[in-house]
């Protein structure tokens, strides 16, 4: 039984030296969201590799420290979150699994998105009671374009200081990405102007930046409180509220549960609009540009 | 709106309209009640408009109000809103409030595993009725830049409180290496680093409490991991300690009498299965280990064990969720087998008056296992199915021994059957029935229901 332990020790050993010959050239990027990602893509080119921890359909709050993930933020140069305890349940211990010191909190190589905006909905009362609420405010902050701008900057500047060799071509690419963005948001604001006011139901909180930006009005949402399952008490009483104030739609993101919208959709009888949420969570929403673009046409489709 | 008031007017003139005409009603009074009906009419009509103003201005203020905070707030000026003074610093607390109501249908404390050393060691699967089970304190903070610091207090229903773990972790040594001190769960097997309140079942497996101190084996110690700059997670790592618990005796000893190696090797299949695969090995070397056991009378008698004990085991855990997504549905599957070998010399009934204190050569090669797995069916309700084993194996005992200890030849098993219902992340209901064969002839029922809050800082969400 020993030597076949020290056997198999001395097989792992070998394996890793084998693959230890990293290529040491490329930023290692590790991105906790699927939106900063691409958003790093754009921004770094081929000087980053970027990897990202969740997907479109994944619940981002229920994410487990996997072993991929560890092994993940251990080579990372920079860590890319939205932060705001947004992976609360993982990251702290992906950092302190990870033997990886560049990445900790403080350090060059530990850049929080919300960090950079300012938050919706902190709560007043930090309590339990209130469901699983984040201490700093709503962290689901990409999807308001001027925040993904405000994050571009806070994350070229880091590009800058961590690979001072390519400043420019960073300097280079973020001027590029910023004026192309600037006019798709202004194109989106356009498009979306007869949005402005809808009062709508969604499902989590993980809309309001979208919301608040195209003026629409958040009636109330499927969970009774955030992260609590809806409930059929909850959801009858919901249906009950939009016969006094009625809602033009009901709104999920793709990683969400259809089945409580689904109910409340066919009796309030109002459709309801499954949003990509960010970059993957449907076919269209390639890249940024395309997750605001097909998010704005799927609400407008739904007032029709 | 208006056509609301509208509403409400003539339904008021209707009612003073059928009361005036049960009156005989004459000029003087229609007049009056014409310019009493005009005058309510006027009041709600101004109310109504006064209202419909205030909604308006509201619901624009709601709109503006957002934008402009994010405007004109500077995001530095959020990190001065945190609370300062001496609470500034104040470390991460969390809280797990743990209680079970037990049914069992044999006597829990005469509960013990047939076949195997020690058989009893105090050791109790469950309380019946009503009781608290480990419920804990856990604090942590970073210290400064370079450690963290945890400690983690554990309550049972008999007041003792105990340091189930209180230990320094390296923050950035670098290149994959982190550094433990202190007490802390051994990194042996799978399941001995999770905290009960964590675990799937209510209670450990059998071989956990067969070769292991029961719950989780801790030792006071230092632990030394490496991660491998991979894709896939490779992490090596050792421990050395005082072997202060059972498989070891808390020696007086300098140096240290225990020692730990382990590997494991985890990732991802594609986007809907992870899993991680271990081996591992403990090695003591116990020295007088007080062992509780019971003669052929049924009297309570202590021996003792001094020699070497290795415990090599291989663990594997694997999770599948629907696009990774484990808020849904997933499936989780987990085994565990551990091989013990002991070689050394056992003193029987060392401690009563007139002990026989018998003492002859001892060795084993034992072995035990278990397979379980936990199925989230829908939100909030997972069911689960454990299935345990122990294999007697070899043991050979001196001569002078042999009679006194009773180690029948027998392989203990047990089935558990578990159902939970999580109305949040932070609160766990669960119902747990078992049949437990850990005495020879003997079949145990067990019915436990159990509850688990967790307060304060947020749990982490470990693999």
């Amino acid at each position: 039984m020993n030597n076949n332990i020290k056997t198999l020790f001395s097989a792992a050993l070998v394996a890793i030296i084998g693959v230890t010959a990293l290529p040491a050239n490329a930023l290692n990027v590790f991105a906790c969201e699927p939106e900063w990602a691409v958003l790093a893509q754009e921004l770094g080119g081929d000087k980053v590799k970027v990897t990202s921890a969740t997907t479109a359909l994944q619940d981002v709050h229920h994410v487990e420290a996997r072993p991929s993930l560890i092994a993940r933020a251990r080579n990372a140069d920079l860590l890319l979150c939205t932060g705001a305890e947004l992976e609360i349940g993982w990251l702290p211990l992906l950092l302190s699994q990870s033997g990886n010191k560049q990445i900790q909190p403080g350090q060059p190589g530990y850049l929080e998105a919300a960090a950079s905006v300012a938050k919706m909905e902190v709560p007043q009362l930090l309590d339990r009671s209130q469901g699983d609420v984040h201490p700093a405010g709503n962290p689901h902050i990409h999807l308001d374009p001027q925040n993904v701008a405000k994050v571009g900057e806070a994350l070229t500047a880091r590009f800058t200081q961590l690979d001072t060799a390519n400043a420019e071509a960073y300097k280079m690419r973020a001027a590029a990405f910023q004026k192309k963005w600037h006019e798709a948001t202004q194109k989106w604001e356009a498009q979306a102007a007869p949005l402005k006011g809808v009062a709508v139901v969604v499902y989590h909180k993980d809309l309001s930046y979208l919301l608040r930006w195209l003026g629409m009005r958040d009636l109330a949402s499927l969970e009774p409180k955030p992260g609590v399952p809806p409930t059929t008490g909850h959801l009858s009483e919901l249906l009950a509220k939009l016969q006094r104030e009625p809602a033009k739609m009901i709104l999920r993101s793709a990683y969400s549960d259809p089945k409580a919208a689904a109910w409340l959709s066919e009796r309030a009888r109002i459709p309801t609009v499954t949003l990509p949420y960010t970059v993957g969570g449907n076919e269209q929403a390639k890249d940024l540009f395309a997750l605001f673009d097909d998010s704005i046409q799927r609400l407008l489709t739904a007032l029709k | 709106m208006r056509l609301k008031s509208g509403v409400v007017a003539s339904l008021f003139a209707a009612i003073l309209g059928i009361s005036l005409n049960a009156q005989a009603a004459s000029d003087t009074e229609l007049a009056e009640v014409r310019t009493q009906i005009r005058q309510l009419k006027e009041g709600y009509e101004a109310q109504i408009k006064a209202l419909e103003q205030r909604l308006q201005g509201l619901e624009m203020a709601a709109l503006k109000a957002e934008p402009v905070a994010a405007k004109t707030e500077p995001p530095s000026e959020q990190a001065t809103a945190r609370a300062g003074g001496e609470g500034a610093f104040n470390p991460a607390i969390s809280i797990v409030l743990n209680g079970a109501y037990g049914n069992f249908s044999k006597y829990p404390y005469r509960y013990a595993i047939s076949g195997f050393v020690p058989p009893h060691n105090g050791f109790s699967p469950g309380t019946r009725g009503l009781s608290l089970r480990e419920s804990e304190l856990a604090i942590a903070a970073n210290v400064d830049p370079d450690f963290r610091g945890n400690l983690l207090l554990s309550f049972d229903s008999a007041n003792a409180v105990s340091v189930e773990e209180a230990y320094f972790q390296s923050i950035g040594l670098g290149n994959g290496f982190s550094l433990k001190g202190g007490r802390f769960f051994s990194a042996i097997g799978y399941q001995n680093e999770i905290h009960s309140h964590a675990w799937d079942f209510v209670d450990a497996p059998l071989v956990y409490r067969a070769f292991l101190s029961g719950e989780n084996y801790a030792d006071d110690g230092l632990q030394l991991k490496w991660l491998a700059p991979t894709e896939n997670l490779i992490e090596l790592g050792g421990e050395i300690g005082r072997g202060k618990d059972r498989p070891g005796s808390n020696r007086n000893k300098n140096g240290s009498a225990a020692g730990t190696v382990f590997a494991h090797l985890g990732g991802d299949i594609g986007e809907s299965q992870s899993y991680r695969v271990g081996l591992s090995m403990l090695r003591t070397s116990p020295h007088d280990a007080s062992i509780n056991d019971v003669n052929s009378a049924g009297a309570d008698v202590t021996n003792a064990f001094t020699g070497k004990t290795t415990i090599a085991g291989a663990d594997f855990v694997y999770k599948y969720a629907p696009n990774g997504n484990a808020a849904h549905t997933y499936f989780k599957l987990q085994g565990e087998y551990f091989r013990r070998r002991e070689s050394g010399t056992l003193a029987y009934d060392t401690t009563s008056p007139g002990a026989a204190n018998t003492a002859s050569s001892y060795s084993t090669a034992q072995s035990g296992w278990y397979l379980q797995s936990v199925y989230q069916f829908m939100p909030q309700w997972r069911a689960g199915l454990r299935f345990d084993r122990l294999d007697r194996g070899t043991v050979n005992v001196g001569i002078t021994n042999l009679a006194n200890l009773q180690l029948v030849d027998y392989n203990p098993s047990r089935t558990s059957l578990m159902f939970d219902y999580n109305p949040s992340e932070f609160t766990r209901f669960r119902l747990q029935f078992a049949q437990d064969k850990s005495r020879q002839n003997i079949t145990d029922n067990q019915i436990v229901l159990q509850y688990i809050f967790s307060l304060g800082a947020h749990g982490a969400h470990k693999f």
